[in-house]
């Protein structure tokens, strides 16, 4: 009680003139509006700690710099230095938008990163050059078409233009490609999976 | 009686900022000084 007999002005004079616990009186005099103040503006308790630091931190470097001049508006004083720092926060936040992931819709579950990690890309690697051993086993003709389908991407009737055979042959060639792939792949017990 | 279909707000009682900040800013004051240097002012923070 014996505090509150002390005004704003007397305290932010004797903090001026190094009495250190003064400040406290005037934090602790304070620290609900602001912090509420602050509060009503951003809805976040971890912003609001934060800017209500930083208005104080501010607050105790103008006053020690002595750039305060007391006419007994110490409370508004503080309370714009928390202004301004709010529209710095918003400020700030606009320009890099920030997500929190927190209500129930889950960013991750529409945003992902397809691309492998080190470990799979090897993996992959492994698979595809194992692969590529297996179809030069295969007989010359079955391979021209397995290459040129799968790795060149040409329709059937592509090929079977450029191969001078039917489509149907062509395909029945495809068929073979694979079946003889899944036979060798079977036999030597290799995987290839990822 | 119509029914309310809106949020209540939540009711913050204890909107107080935290021991650790206050402690934070008692400790930053006291290990602020600023020295004055013919016209120029420095700020040191002595730790």
């Amino acid at each position: 009680m014996r505090h509150e007999l002390i005004t704003d002005a007397v305290l932010v004079k004797n903090y001026m003139n190094g009495d250190e616990s003064a400040l406290s009186t005037l934090i602790n005099r304070h620290k609900q509006r602001i912090y509420s103040f602050i509060y009503s503006k951003v809805f976040d308790r971890d912003i609001t700690e934060d800017i209500f630091q930083d208005a104080f931190i501010k607050v105790i470097k103008n006053l020690k710099l002595g750039k305060y001049n007391e006419e007994g508006k110490f409370l508004p004083w503080v309370m714009r230095i928390s202004h301004n720092l709010v529209i710095d926060h918003f400020r700030r936040n606009n320009r890099m938008p920030k997500f929190d992931n927190a209500g129930d819709f889950n960013i991750f579950s529409v945003l992902g990163d397809s691309s492998l990690n080190a470990e799979k890309r090897m993996i992959k690697d492994q698979v595809d050059c194992d692969l590529r051993r297996l179809i030069q086993e295969l007989p010359e003709d079955q391979k021209e078409v397995l290459v040129m389908r799968m790795y060149k991407d040409m329709s059937f009737k592509e090929i079977s233009e450029r191969t001078g055979v039917s489509i149907n042959t062509a395909l029945g060639r495809m068929r073979y490609a694979l079946i003889n792939l899944r036979k060798v792949i079977d036999q030597n017990n290799i995987v290839l999976t990822n | 009686m119509a029914k309310l279909y809106s949020a209540c707000p939540k009711k913050q009682n204890n909107l107080n900022p935290k021991e650790e900040t206050i402690d934070f800013l008692l400790n930053y004051s006291k290990a602020l000084s600023v020295i004055q240097c013919n016209n120029l002012k420095f700020e040191a923070l002595q730790n």
